[in-house]
């Protein structure tokens, strides 16, 4: 019954062998896939079973090796980039913004609309990947001792480690200029601090037309398109380190036109209020979680990717929307007075459940109900 | 929480264990009862099942072993006065009872709320009609269809829609009545049937999704609308099989994260639409080309796919589903398993679930073999693992049919080339996987077994690169092969595949939070594929015991098992010991990790055991709850340095070998049939003829009469041989002596060395048939049915002190005699506890496995025999799945065939005897006539006619013995027609012809006519149909 047809004798030597080193001194073996080089990065894991395609394109991964607990990974391969009218509608970026992947098994599936495998699409992108990992013993070893950087490498002595709370992304993951996305509906100012073209598509599917800004856009450039709303959007890295824009923030609410902040806009735009942002010990990863709107009770999934949140004392004008099910952090807050909202999680989901869109048609609701937009005149919004 | 509690709680449960409606059942409903008994609710259950678990008083208040059936809960709900019906913990069966009480207003006008879903949501899903307009009304897809009222307007529909369609019936359980039509012949074949066995009278004919991807989505909602997805469940086997006869893997494996959302937010308004308030599935076909999908539909109550996701998650799904049906909201309930998190999130796995079912079709002769649209298993495993390979190879080492791993070890699958292989496929038949691997083996591509199977290419190529491995690795040079080994072993190959020694596996735990947070929770499985050994149970200071469950259920193995695994791990906690249990079928009350202190799912082997031991420092061992496959592991086990709690294994061995067993029985004077080991036909036939036809014939270490059979000739004999060497090659044959028109009997016992206590039961059938598909009888001590039985039961006493004594059994037993002429014959001793001890413990209200667990670990305080004083008389019935059995024909023999059982209590035999056979689906009074041939049809016809003169008798036109006088004589064709249309509503035969009356007994199967297959059952059944019957409370009984 030995057929010539199984000839590929023991595949799995073939396999090059490589380390996942953390800086506390944890090595864990495996073997390489995609490009097999040096990976440096924040190890961080999520429980997102699947959706690899859009974390891993997600700018809020910057600067971070994302492990993944679900053990089969690349079931479905990558599909072919979709855009249409310049928003990308499966993946949430145009590259791989993690700087690598840790993974049980790396699968090579392949569906009907994929272009590549995961493996080819590390290859192409140069990004290391490492499989042959027990990801639980790894999560419970990050849940335990926090998140920390650490290195995919041939080399299981490997030192050098980057120090992810100091770098400032911003610059590598926003626009460098402007981007005008056309629609029906008047225009809102989207601030791409790392946006995910999730939050793009949403607003523009809600007939809005989109002002991209860069990172470090003045005042006075936002207010140049004459939006109707400002979105701040997600991002990767240290709050902290963001200054100059958190002063930003704090001038754009003045206006008291309708602002909407996601994950690290939501940090903005609580920093500006004087709130304070903690380093989490290994942060929220997952499509999973449970969230309350604690205005009409009504309960949401969500999907979570952030390793710093709000904390701290609540200032009187600030209102706390929406917590979490599970350890009752601040997941959203309103501020009724600057006309602002804001949530930690992530309502464009991609990957994720989408019962956050609610979270969109409420901004949708404030811009409708704002005078400025009222004189725009000529909406056509979806209620 | 808003709404005021109940009071007291009626808990509906799903009656006999049949194809599509088993232990689910009893573990949803323990749960539901569980969630009460936390809320401090009074429960109420009503389950002829006495087998189940939730029948015990573990977790109800009140039981009520009666039929579920309209009059008998009205009498329950008369004399309990609950506040509030739960109907969506006992299958179709409950769902059905509970809303036909709820139409009566009987409900209503006693203060009973209908909680959870609403009637009126119910029916939108459950009537498939209604409900595809609603998904329409919601703008939800469905597939092209329409809903018909009876043949004609089916074929029409049919027409119009083009070939292949589906036909699917209202109300129905296990797709029964349900099929798939490639052209109009073979529908109009099927539609009449589909129509029978319809509750309304409504079907749906659809177009045949052949070959999409087939995914089914649990949704919980609350009150407030609420929702969250708890699994998604991915069938491997795409659109046309059943579910429950699929393979299927959580989580879902193909789908990217686009359109598992978009399904994600469908399943929720499907769950919106109907008002959900608890859980449902949702089901979707998908195209495997495109993001097309269709709903196919919706149950809206605990499902075998709900009762699933649990096992696949740990998540709680009939507890909290419970808790929502009562008015809680999901934020306001704890995540259970973490007790840190909130129950309102959607479980994240770090591990793979594969479920498999088990079939048992070869034991029906006739049946047709291949899978469809209608389930036809009989139980199902998962293997958890941390990849494919692994949680699909330890899932078919699970299924315990002799295979070690997806390349077979059968010569029936080894010996079949490429083509044929690929035509098993083709033809579905059980366990394609197998033919799969036999069909690469043999050269085919994976092209070619994704063609012909359907299934997806992901799947498909895991298989294919487990065989390759399998080849590599058998080709490979002993170096290589060190090289090679860990990985092998972490791909899921056993040592047998390999031929090697392995290390122990490491336990991980399921936390439905994939390690995200923190949890003590106790639901671990063991995997080569781990770094660190994760269970804390080192720790735990004090006496420790593992609980050895029953594994997969197939015929022989059930609920009762699992019940007494269940029961066993109480009562050794009551006793101060940490209990573990180890188990691998997910439709049991024993994998609940609420019932013990550590719960391993996993494979039941001496290996897993091992693994147990060194991560947890337990040495102390049951075995005897579970079953036979903990006596099959006892030497090796002993071995291995496990202490067995419970006769050990010696006692095993000798029990278990016929030669030793019988020089024993002849050493201690205990009556035996005379018998004979053989090992060739030749000898078999002398021995035959010196000791006079009939004989019985049969393999040692068997179950439920694997392969035994009745001879009365010498070519029944050489044929009987010949299909048991197939099976058995190195084991011996037993000839033995078959005493004809015996009484049989059982005693079930415990005993602790020296002394044993024991409830005697009486069969109805004579011997020779399978005692699981007798009718058994308990009698109180002083009655007059005891009168004469008196001597011979002093002979069966006994000889069980004589073998509690001389084999030192400790622990439950039970022995089987064939009384004939006052003498006492042993036929089978069981050293385990036994299919019928859940009946005779419940019956007696002498918990056997209480006294096993003492006699086992200490000494009664009396000494001989103890026969506890019983007050009722009690009778326990099988439950068939004729039905689901497409094409056996119904008959009793050696050979089990029932899946399920049900009892009956009261104060005179012939009321116990009639309320049990009623709690029997699909039995029910005869209204219009009956149809009586077979032994004693004249006597049956009597009595028939005594208790209902306006009844119609009929007998057949033939030389069979019938009805001599006053009945009508039929042709077997103009009988068939009259079972078809129900104008015969009740069959008594008797025997086995089938060239005779297949034609006859199938279309009772398939028409749901009653029909009874002894005539000795048949005469007391008779004489019982007009007996006053009470509905009393379990204790009442006792």
């Amino acid at each position: 019954m030995l057929l010539k047809l199984f000839i590929d004798l023991m595949s799995l030597s073939r396999k090059d062998t490589a380390y996942l080193v953390l800086e506390d001194g944890l090595v864990f073996e495996g073997y390489y896939f995609g490009h097999k080089g040096l990976a440096n990065g924040e190890v961080v894991f999520t429980t997102a079973m699947n959706g690899y395609v859009e974390s891993l394109s997600d700018p809020s991964y910057k600067g971070q090796i994302l492990a993944m607990t679900h053990p089969l990974i690349g079931n479905y391969g990558v599909p072919k980039i979709i855009r249409e009218k310049g928003i990308l509608k499966n993946f949430e970026s145009g590259n791989i913004q993690a700087s690598g992947l840790v993974l049980g098994e790396i699968t090579d599936g392949h569906e009907w609309n994929s272009e590549k495998t995961l493996d080819e699409w590390l290859r192409e992108e140069r990004i290391p990947g490492i499989a042959g990992i027990d990801t639980r013993a790894l999560t419970l070893h990050i849940r335990e001792h926090g998140s920390m950087p650490g290195v995919i490498t041939n080399n299981k002595d490997a030192k050098g480690f980057d120090d992810y709370e100091k770098i400032n992304f911003m610059k590598s993951v926003s626009v460098k200029k402007p981007i005008f996305y056309d629609n029906e509906g008047p225009t809102l100012a989207v601030i791409d601090y790392g946006m995910k073209e999730g939050i793009l598509d949403c607003l523009h599917s809600m007939g809005y037309s989109i002002a991209r800004m860069p990172y470090d856009s003045s005042e006075k450039k936002v207010f140049s398109y004459d939006p109707v709303g400002i979105v701040l959007s997600n991002g990767p890295g240290n709050p902290l380190l963001l200054k100059k824009e958190t002063e930003t923030v704090s001038n754009l609410l003045e206006h008291g036109i309708p602002t909407l902040g996601i994950c690290l806009g939501h940090q903005l735009i609580a920093m500006s209020q004087g709130m304070e942002i903690h380093k989490m010990r290994f942060g929220h990863r997952a499509i999973n979680k449970g969230v309350i709107d604690l205005r009409n009770g009504r309960c949401m999934v969500t999907t979570h990717n952030h390793g710093y949140a709000v904390a701290g004392d609540i200032p009187k004008h600030v209102k706390i929307s929406h917590i979490s099910l599970d350890d009752k952090t601040i997941e959203g807050i309103r501020i009724d007075s600057l006309n602002a909202i804001s949530v930690q999680f992530h309502p464009e989901a991609r990957p994720g459940p989408n019962d956050g869109f609610r979270v969109f048609e409420e901004f949708d609701s404030m811009v409708k109900n704002s005078t400025r937009s009222r004189k725009a005149g000529k909406l056509t919004l979806h209620g | 929480m808003a709404k005021k509690l109940p009071r007291k709680v009626l808990l509906i449960g799903s009656g006999g264990i049949k194809v599509a409606e088993a232990a689910e059942f009893d573990y949803s409903g323990s749960q539901a009862l569980q969630a009460l008994r936390d809320l401090k609710i009074k429960s109420i259950v009503m389950n002829p099942n006495i087998a189940t678990v939730q029948t015990s008083y573990t977790m109800a208040d009140s039981v009520y072993i009666l039929p579920i059936s309209f009059e008998y809960i009205k009498r329950v709900i008369l004399a309990e006065k609950p506040d509030a019906l739960l109907c969506g913990f006992g299958g179709q069966t409950a769902l059905t009872a509970g809303l036909e009480l709820w139409d009566s207003g009987f409900l209503k006008a006693n203060g009973v709320e209908f909680v959870g879903t609403n009637p009126s949501g119910i029916r939108k899903a459950l009537a498939r009609a209604d409900f595809q307009r609603l998904m329409r009304k919601e703008k939800i897809p469905v597939p092209p269809s329409f809903g018909v009222k009876n043949a004609e307007e089916g074929i029409k529909a049919a027409n119009s829609l083009g070939f292949p369609v589906i036909c699917r019936v209202s109300f129905n359980l296990g797709g029964r009545g349900s099929f798939v039509a490639y052209n109009m012949e073979e529908f109009k074949d099927s539609i009449n049937k589909a129509f029978a066995q319809s509750g309304t009278g409504e079907a749906l004919v659809e177009k045949y999704l052949n070959g999409w991807k087939e995914l089914e989505y649990e949704v919980m909602r609350d009150i407030d609308g609420n929702s969250a997805i708890i699994a998604c469940l991915e069938n491997i086997d795409p659109m046309g099989i059943h579910t429950g006869e699929s393979v299927v893997v959580a989580p879902a494996q193909t789908l990217d994260n686009h359109i598992y959302q978009r399904m994600r937010s469908v399943a929720i308004r499907v769950a919106d639409a109907i008002g959900l308030v608890g859980e449902c599935n949702v089901q979707f076909a998908l195209d495997p080309n495109s993001y097309d999908f269709y709903v196919i539909e919706t149950n809206p109550r605990m499902s075998r796919s709900s009762a699933l996701a649990s096992k696949v998650t740990g998540y709680p799904i009939a507890y909290v589903a419970t808790k929502l049906a009562l008015g809680f909201r999901m934020h306001e309930l704890s995540n259970e398993i973490s007790n840190s998190t909130s129950a309102y999130f959607e479980p994240s796995l770090d591990y793979i679930a594969i479920k498999i079912p088990r079939w048992d079709i070869q034991k029906f002769e006739r049946v047709d073999q291949s899978l469809s649209s209608e389930m036809k298993s009989i139980g199902e495993v998962m293997g958890i693992g941390r990849n494919f390979e692994e949680a699909m190879q330890k899932a078919v080492r699970m299924l315990d049919i002799g295979e070690h791993g997806i390349v077979s070890v059968n010569s029936k699958i080894t010996s079949i080339k490429r083509n044929d292989a690929l035509d098993a496929l083709r033809n579905r038949k059980p366990y394609w996987f197998l033919y799969a691997a036999q069909a690469f083996i043999e050269g085919a591509s994976i092209d070619e077994v994704e063609g012909v199977t359907g299934i997806n290419r992901f799947f498909i190529s895991k298989i294919y690169g487990i065989v390759k491995d399998y080849i590599n690795f058998k080709g490979a040079s002993a170096s290589e092969k060190r090289v090679m080994l860990n990985y092998m072993l972490r791909k899921g190959f056993s040592e047998a595949q390999l031929k090697c020694e392995m290390e122990s596996e490491k336990p991980k735990r399921i936390d439905t939070l994939a390690g995200e947070w923190h949890s003590n929770t106790n639901y671990m499985y063991l995997t080569k594929n781990a770094d660190s050994c994760e269970s804390d149970f080192g720790d735990i200071q004090g006496k420790k015991v593992l609980v050895l469950g029953a594994g997969c259920f197939r015929i022989g193995v059930s609920v009762e098992f699992d019940y007494a695994t269940t029961i066993i791990g109480s009562i050794a906690k009551s006793r101060g010991y940490s209990v573990a249990t180890l188990n691998c079928n997910p439709e049991t009350v024993s994998t609940d990790w609420n019932r013990s202190d550590m719960l391993f799912f996993d494979q039941l082997s001496a290996k897993s055991i091992n693994s147990i031991s060194k991560s947890t420092n337990i040495k102390d061992v049951i075995i005897f709850a579970g079953g036979q496959i903990g006596n099959n592991i006892a030497s090796e086990l002993s071995r291995n340095g496990m202490r067995i709690i419970g006769s050990d294994s010696r006692s095993i061995a000798m029990a278990e070998d016929r030669e030793s067993f019988s020089r024993i029985t002849d050493e201690l004077g205990i009556k035996e049939p005379e018998w004979q080991k053989v090992t060739s036909i030749k000898d078999a036939i002398a021995f035959a003829e010196r000791i006079k036809y009939p004989v019985l014939i049969r393999p040692s270490f068997v179950l439920s009469g694997s392969s035994m059979g009745v001879a009365n000739n010498e070519s029944k004999l050489i044929e009987r041989i010949s299909k048991i060497e197939n099976i058995y090659k190195k084991k011996p044959i037993v000839i033995s002596k078959f005493i004809k028109n015996a009484e049989e009997a059982d005693m079930d016992c415990a005993a602790d060395g020296n002394a044993a206590i024991g409830i005697p039961m009486f069969h109805i059938e004579k011997a020779g048939i399978h005692s699981g598909d007798s009718t058994m009888m308990i009698f109180p001590s002083d009655s007059e049915e005891m009168k004469p039985r008196i001597r011979v039961l002093q002979e069966m006493k006994d000889d069980v002190i004589k073998l509690v004594k001389r084999l030192n059994i400790k622990g439950p037993f039970n022995l089987q005699f064939a009384l004939k002429d006052n003498n006492a014959y042993v036929i089978e001793l069981n050293l385990r506890a036994s299919r019928s001890m859940p009946f005779s413990s419940k019956g007696s209200g002498f918990e056997l496995m209480e006294y096993a667990m003492h006699g086992s670990i200490s000494q009664f305080d009396w000494k001989g025999f103890y026969e506890p004083r019983i007050k009722a008389y009690g009778v326990k019935s099988p439950q068939f799945s004729w039905a689901q059995m497409k094409g056996a024909y119904p008959a009793l023999g050696p050979e089990m065939h029932s899946t399920g059982e049900v009892a009956a209590f009261d104060s005179n035999i012939k009321a116990a005897l009639l309320k049990s056979w009623l709690s029997v689906q699909p039995n029910r009074l005869p209204l219009n006539a009956a149809l009586i041939y077979g032994n004693n049809a004249d006597i049956i016809g009597n009595e028939m006619r005594r208790w209902n003169d306006g009844l119609h008798l009929y007998s057949l036109d033939s030389s069979v013995d019938g009805l001599k006088d006053g009945a009508k004589k039929l042709s077997i064709n103009d009988a068939i027609k009259m079972i078809k249309i129900n104008a015969i509503d009740a069959v008594f035969t008797d025997g086995d012809m089938p060239e005779y009356d297949y034609g006859i007994r199938r279309a009772c199967a398939d028409f749901n006519v009653p029909i009874v297959l002894d005539s000795d059952l048949g005469t007391e059944l008779s004489k019982s149909l007009g007996a006053t019957t009470e509905a009393y409370e379990l204790r009442h009984y006792r």
